[in-house]
Order: C-alpha cells, then sequence, then structure tokens
C-alpha cells in the first residue's frame, strides 16, 4: 500500500462520511425549514429542537417492510436505487475540499480524484443519474413511474445542457477543466459570481432541475403522479432514492460553490498552513454549501410546481440561449484581458 | 497493476457486448451497452486520453442511450420473439463469419505491433494540446461537424413529428402541442 | 503534470501492457457487433450493435493514437463520437416515423422493396 494510495483512501473516507452525514441533518432542516415557513412549529419532539429527527427517520426506515411487488422486472426494480445513488457518491470526487496538507513531506492536495478532467469527469458521472430514474419507472411495471421517470428524464437531459454550458463559461477565465485551478483563479481575481451572474443564474435554475427539486420535480409529483417513479419502492429502496436525490444535491451545490464562490476559499484570508489551514477550509467549504442547501429547502416551500411543458420550454427557449449569451460575453471578456 | 486493471474492464466489456447483442429485452441490450462503453471509457483513460473518456461517457452513455431507451419506451418493444425458420443457421453463420473475421484481423493486428511504445507524454495527455490541435488544424471538420449535428437535429425533429390532420396546425402558433408529445425523443444533445 | 500525468506516464514501457491487446480487444468487440448487427430481427437492437462497432473503432482509434504518440487519433475520435450523435437521433427518428406507419419494427418485415 503506497503512501498515496493510503492518502487517497482517507480522503475517500472523509468526503464518503460528510455526504451520509449530509442526509440526516438535511431531512431535520427541510422538515423544520419548511414548518418555519409554513407557520407551524415541525419536529420537535426527539430531542432539543427535534434533532434527532433525522436518526429517527433512518431508524424506521430500517426497520419498515420491504415490499417487492411480483410483476416487477426484478433486476431493474432492485439495481435502480443502486444506480440513482453511485453517481451522487462519485461526482464529490473531483471538488477540492481544502488547502494542499503538507504531511510527512508529502504535498497533499485535498481532492479525491485530481484528474485533469475534473468538471468534465463530474458532468460525466452526473449524467448517468438518469439511469436510476429510468431504471426505477420501468422496472415498476406502473404507469404512474413510467409516466414519472420519461419525464424526469427528459428533464435531466435537457437541463444537462443549460448546466454544462454555464459550467464551461465558468471555467474559461481559470482556464483549466481543474477545480484546483479554478478555485485558484478566484483566489488570485474575485469570486466568478459576480462577473458572471447571468451564469451563475443559469446554474442555480438548471441544478434545480437535474436534482429534481420543486419547481421542477415533475418526476416525483407527490399530487400529480403518486409518488412518480419511486411509487413501488418501500423502506430501505425509498430511502436509497432520498439519499440520491439529497447526496446529488450537496454535490451540485459543491460544484456552484466551487465555480462561483471561491470553492474552501475567502477572499483575502491566507489560511494557515497543515491540519489548522484544511480544517478551516473544509469548514468554509462545508458552510457555502449548507447555505446553498438552505436556499434549496427555501425555493422548494415556495414556489408551485412548473407544468410540463413550461418545464421544457425553460429549458430550452429560455434557459440554452442564455447559457450560450453568457458563454460569448465571458469568452469576449477573458480574450480582451478583463477577466 | 496496469495488467489487472486492464484485464478486469477488457473482460466486462467483451461479457456486455455479448449481453447487447444476446439479449431478447432491448431495454437489457441498451443498459448493457452503458456498462460496455462505460469501461472502454477505463481502458481509454489506461491509454492517456483521460478526455476522450469522460467525452464517452459525458456524450454516448448519458446522451445517446437514454435517448434509445426514450425511443424504446416510447414505442414499447417488447422482448424480441424466439424463433422461427431458418434463424438458428442465420445466427450461427453470422457468429461464424464474425469469429473467422475477427481471427483474420487479431492476425493482422498482432504482426503489426512494430514500433516500441513510448511512454506517455504530457502534450499527447493534455486538454490544451488537444484543443489547439482541434481549433487550429482541424478547425474545418470542427466546424463542419457542428453543421452536421444541426441538420440532424432538424431532419430528426421533421421526421419524427407527428403528422397532424388538423389545418390550424398549420397556424404557427399552433406548433406548441405537436412539439410536447414529441420533444420527450426529438431533442438532440450536441 | 498532474498526479494522473504522472501516474499514466509509466504506462505503455515495458512493464505495462502492449497496444495490441487492445487492438486485439477492439477488434473482438467489432466481430460482437458485426455477429449482433446481422442477426437480429430488432431493429434497435441492430442499431445497438452497430455503436458498439463504432465504439470498438474509437477504442481502435486510441490505441493506435498512443502507440505513435499522435493525438490525431484523439480528433478523429472526438468526431466520430459526434458523427455517432447525429446518426443516433436521425436513426431513432426513423425508427419512430416507421412505426407510425407499420407498428412494427421487425426488419424483416420492412419488406417493401422485395420482390
Amino acid at each position: 500500500m503506497s503512501p498515496g494510495l493510503i492518502a487517497t483512501l482517507a480522503k475517500m473516507v472523509v468526503v464518503l462520511g460528510f455526504l451520509l452525514t449530509v442526509v440526516p441533518v438535511m431531512v431535520w432542516v427541510e422538515r423544520r425549514g419548511s414548518a418555519m415557513m409554513q407557520d407551524r412549529p415541525g419536529p420537535n419532539r426527539l430531542g432539543p429542537f427535534g434533532l434527532f429527527q433525522g436518526l429517527a427517520d433512518a431508524i424506521k426506515f430500517f426497520f419498515k417492510e420491504d415490499v417487492t411487488p411480483s410483476a416487477v422486472d426484478r433486476p431493474m426494480f432492485l439495481a435502480a436505487p443502486v444506480l440513482a445513488l453511485l453517481p451522487a457518491l462519485t461526482t464529490f470526487a473531483v471538488i477540492p475540499f481544502g488547502p494542499d496538507l503538507v504531511f510527512h513531506g508529502r504535498t497533499i492536495h485535498l481532492i479525491v480524484a485530481d484528474a485533469d478532467a475534473g468538471v468534465l469527469l463530474f458532468l460525466a458521472l452526473a449524467s448517468l443519474g438518469v439511469y436510476g430514474l429510468v431504471m426505477a419507472g420501468y422496472g415498476s411495471n406502473n404507469k404512474f413511474s413510467l409516466l414519472g421517470s420519461i419525464r424526469a428524464s427528459a428533464q435531466m437531459v435537457s437541463y444537462e445542457l443549460a448546466l454544462t454550458l454555464a459550467v464551461v463559461a465558468a471555467i474559461i477565465p481559470a482556464g483549466s477543466f481543474r477545480l484546483d485551478d479554478v478555485v485558484a483563479y478566484q483566489r488570485a481575481h474575485l469570486w466568478s459570481f459576480l462577473p458572471q451572474i447571468l451564469g451563475f443564474l443559469v446554474f442555480l435554475i438548471a441544478s434545480f432541475a437535474e436534482t429534481n427539486r420543486l419547481p421542477f420535480d415533475l418526476a416525483e409529483a407527490e399530487s400529480e403522479l403518486i409518488a412518480g417513479f419511486h411509487t413501488e419502492y418501500s423502506a430501505m429502496r425509498f430511502a436509497t432514492f432520498f439519499m440520491a436525490e439529497y447526496i446529488s444535491m450537496t454535490s451540485l451545490s459543491a460544484l456552484g460553490v466551487t465555480l462561483y464562490f471561491g470553492g474552501w476559499s475567502l477572499p483575502g484570508v491566507n489560511l494557515p498552513a497543515g491540519w489548522i489551514g484544511a480544517l478551516l477550509g473544509f469548514g468554509i467549504l462545508i458552510a457555502k454549501i449548507a447555505f446553498c442547501l438552505a436556499v434549496y429547502v427555501w425555493v422548494r416551500w415556495t414556489f408551485p410546481r412548473f407544468r410540463y411543458d413550461q418545464l421544457m420550454r425553460l429549458g430550452w427557449k429560455v434557459l440554452l440561449p442564455l447559457a450560450i449569451l453568457n458563454l460569448l460575453v465571458v469568452a469576449a471578456l477573458t480574450i480582451a484581458g478583463w477577466l | 497493476m496496469e495488467t489487472a486493471v486492464f484485464a478486469l474492464f477488457a473482460l466486462l466489456a467483451v461479457a456486455s457486448a455479448v449481453v447487447v447483442v444476446a439479449h431478447r429485452n432491448p431495454v437489457y441490450a441498451t443498459m448493457s451497452l452503458v456498462l460496455t462503453l462505460f469501461s472502454v471509457a477505463v481502458l481509454f483513460v489506461l491509454l492517456g486520453a483521460p478526455f476522450i473518456a469522460a467525452l464517452q461517457i459525458l456524450i454516448y452513455a448519458g446522451a445517446i442511450l437514454v435517448l434509445f431507451l426514450f425511443v424504446i419506451m416510447l414505442l414499447n418493444i417488447q422482448r424480441e420473439e424466439a424463433h422461427h425458420s431458418g434463424q438458428a443457421v442465420q445466427r450461427w453463420s453470422a457468429i461464424l463469419g464474425a469469429a473467422v473475421f475477427c481471427g483474420m484481423l487479431g492476425m493482422l493486428l498482432w504482426r503489426t505491433h512494430a514500433a516500441a511504445d513510448r511512454p506517455l507524454t504530457g502534450p499527447l495527455v493534455s486538454l490544451k494540446g488537444l484543443a489547439s490541435e482541434l481549433f487550429t488544424d482541424y478547425l474545418l471538420p470542427f466546424e463542419i461537424v457542428g453543421l452536421l449535428l444541426l441538420v440532424a437535429v432538424v431532419a430528426a425533429s421533421v421526421v419524427a413529428k407527428r403528422p397532424d390532420a388538423a389545418p390550424e396546425a398549420a397556424v404557427p402558433s399552433g406548433a406548441e402541442p405537436s412539439e410536447i408529445t414529441t420533444g420527450a425523443v426529438t431533442r438532440e444533445t450536441p | 503534470m498532474t498526479a494522473l500525468a504522472a501516474t499514466t506516464a509509466t504506462i505503455g514501457t515495458t512493464a505495462g501492457v502492449p497496444v495490441s491487446w487492445y487492438l486485439l480487444l477492439s477488434a473482438l468487440l467489432f466481430a460482437i457487433g458485426t455477429a449482433g448487427a446481422l442477426t437480429r430481427r430488432n431493429g434497435i437492437s441492430i442499431f445497438l450493435s452497430i455503436e458498439l462497432m463504432l465504439n470498438s473503432v474509437n477504442l481502435s482509434l486510441v490505441a493506435y493514437s498512443r502507440l505513435w504518440g499522435d493525438r490525431t487519433g484523439q480528433i478523429v475520435v472526438f468526431f466520430v463520437l459526434a458523427v455517432a450523435a447525429a446518426e443516433a437521433a436521425v436513426g431513432l427518428a426513423l425508427f419512430i416515423a416507421i412505426y407510425r406507419q407499420r407498428r412494427t419494427i421487425d426488419v424483416n418485415r420492412m419488406n417493401l422493396m422485395q420482390w
């Protein structure tokens, strides 16, 4: 086991621990946040402020009866939750979560997969998230599930375009696909969020659509499609879809924060070298991601749901031209030397 | 280590390719093709082309095969019916032909590994090199491919459009309803 | 060079996998795809086999690009990916149109031009 391999395994453990911890916390945030917005108390019985609600939900999911309908396409039905979870977990691998750490004479980049094609890998793995939804809907042998999953996959594929163009525009000034370089660029100049506000808005809206969150959650539309593509799933399988949604929200927020808000860095602050700096960097990243997740919850309980044709029109006729316009403007500004 | 990774993903690619070709259910065949593409993408990384690998997953596995799945589900394509007369002969002769072809090609390629393998250099792997060559030496093909994709999008939209029987569909504002129904399958991702 | 490039720089020296193995794999995948394209009756399955063949060609292009140290192979793969996307879109649209007319995708039934 070479030291490099051990370092990578340690980073994977850290990232996985963070991602899996986010889910129960988000359950609590979602329920208390929605309660606050709807002027009701929300869960407040389990622990102070109902903080253990997420844990209670996890325990409930473990013990619930797992029902698999007899007429489903078994391999697809069983594989779909796993397929939905894998892209969500792996996309976080290219996000830098702290400054370089010097440990026993080795410089460790705090990023699980320091690939040359960083952002491209993120987008590629995120685009595989469609398959979990499609297989769930198809394998469920249920009209509502199929309809939900077809809508969801059309939506995700359409908004991936706008998302990709916004991301490409965000990395043009940095000149590299590696997110480390993007963060370094933002430390040297200002946060990309300011000159690329249009791109950021496109990214934000597209990321709501990519994660199937309101106002774009036609796929799960509780009041329309029963539960959409995860109608037939119960207990732990449903929990897996649930987890996949929250984790993909976290990964996409992490990408947005790294591209537009400087990632783990604060402007003008030089983090101390060593473990303290690394922990502080990670903490700053988590704080920014937490803010993004709070915005997700806020938007969910504020806006009504888009109709399917409105959603498609928004994706193709509004966001895509805006993303292209943003790309042209950013490219022109970068060539002119202003960015 | 590298040999182990190559062996694993080559085996996976061949196994899932056989499933693609042999499985009766087109949905399973498509998912198998996703696995094949993924394995080949890993092999691309081993060959020093990480960007092509990411592009393959992004475009091929993430968009084109989703389009396949859409059409399969839209048309509700069932499992292929089992045997009818003459099919066994056809199948075995195709397999035999493919095996002979593979053998011939293999022999040709095996003898071609003449030049010594050069180590992977930075420029070969880097994105900057790829992009600069693409946009200088190959600019014309690049633009033509863009035009090709545009033509493909227009063609697909026109061919797959539901034929409108009612006369009010001729009114330009009436284009919306047919867009919705065919929107799911005719969208192309560049 | 980044970590990935530094690791992959050791690939292809005498200790690694010879490029001809990749070429053999590409030939095998191509043969499998050909067998599928010739054998299946379902139009979509034929299409999938064709995509498999295109992919095997991509693999051999990248392998040759690695062998000669020339980036041209990778660039051609780029174009092949784009052309495959265009072809998939148009082909599937044609399948939809055919299905609307004849309610089947069985290629044995597409025999209007047969004697």
